[in-house]
């Protein structure tokens, strides 16, 4: 008897029903052949499809999280909703930072139309004044 | 004496369900963090064919809808499996993750003759390192798919032979937890890898 009381405590506990589960799954049907029907046939040109596409997969995971994993439904304290935003600051800082720091290390890396012909790139100091007078001349090029 | 003891023991398996089902949250988090680097790296490199052919030319559409379609209705009976868990309904419930079995299987198979059709046409991950960060990708996420067939056959094993108890309902919660966040990362993998590399 004991057993099955803690059990149904549990049971009552988990936030999920068959409405949330089947409006989730046509929401996502929906999206899901929008994307890829779009793409398909090409329906909108380039750029505007990228964002179209990356909207509907934005909407789609929301529509996911809200009707399969049923974020934010859960009751006072909100630790899951708490963890799930620290996650999402982390992603965040991971993913822009590399995609910025690739993206500016590999326009670095390019090879510039003056390193072809001259072997020093050397930035003019003729206007600090609080350096040593010998070490304030101009370098040669070769 | 005996009612205390029957409340605290009632109690403490309440809470270590919502311990459990917090601390599996928190890892299920932390693969999020996991596939978001494995996304990263593909972003990075996804350009870098090796004079090799590019998304579009190796990708095939079709059987991309079908995953899309198989893993999200496997989501869907995972769901109303979980809830006939908690009417209690033994028979059902093993219906609705037998099903999610099924459809993830077919997933799985699908996604392994993709891969092997790839590398037999020469476009294996030693080529370039887009296919690496490609078949590295969607490799993980295929794997996690396995495991958590593992897990499904596990656990129907259970409660086969258990039924329904307050650790195998912790448990069936927690894998419907996991096979959610599992479809949630295949539809960036459809809409990052697969769209874009369409598009």
């Amino acid at each position: 008897m004991k057993k099955n009381q803690a059990l149904i405590n549990i049971q009552k506990k988990w936030q999920g029903s068959l409405s949330s589960y089947l409006f989730g799954f046509i929401i996502s049907l929906l999206l899901t052949s929008a994307a890829y029907f779009l793409v398909i046939t090409q329906f909108f040109t380039d750029t505007a499809l990228v964002f179209t596409v990356i909207g509907l997969g934005i909407l789609q995971a929301i529509a996911q999280l809200l009707f399969f994993l049923h974020i934010g439904k859960v009751t006072k304290p909100y630790w899951e909703s708490i963890v799930f935003f620290s996650m999402i600051l982390v992603l965040i800082i991971i993913v822009t930072g590399t995609l910025w720091v690739m993206f500016d290390l590999n326009s670095r890396m390019m090879p510039t139309m003056t390193e072809m012909t001259h072997v020093s790139d050397v930035p003019d100091m003729s206007d600090v004044s609080d350096i040593p007078e010998t070490l304030n001349k101009e370098i040669p090029n070769d | 004496m005996e009612e205390s003891t029957t409340f605290n023991e009632i109690k403490h398996q309440q809470e270590t369900f919502s311990r459990t089902i917090l601390g599996f949250w928190i890892y299920l988090m932390t693969d999020c963090i996991l596939f978001a680097t494995l996304f990263s790296t593909y972003a990075v490199l996804h350009y870098n064919t090796f004079g090799g052919p590019l998304p579009i030319e190796i990708f095939s559409m079709p059987t991309v809808l079908a995953e899309t379609l198989l893993l999200l209705t496997s989501s869907l009976t995972s769901g109303l499996g979980l809830l006939a868990a908690r009417r209690n309904d033994t028979s059902k419930l093993l219906i609705w993750f037998g099903m999610t079995f099924l459809l993830g299987l077919s997933f799985v198979i699908l996604e392994i003759t993709e891969f092997a059709q790839l590398v037999q046409e020469g476009h294996s991950w030693q080529v370039s390192a887009f296919l690496s960060s490609f078949f590295t990708l969607v490799g993980t996420h295929g794997l996690h798919v396995s495991i958590g067939l593992l897990w499904m056959i596990v656990m129907i094993g259970q409660i086969i032979s258990g039924g329904l108890t307050v650790n195998t309902f912790r448990r069936l919660v927690c894998f419907n937890m996991y096979w959610h966040f599992l479809d949630l990362v295949w539809i960036f993998i459809f809409t990052f890898v697969y769209m874009m590399g369409v598009i």
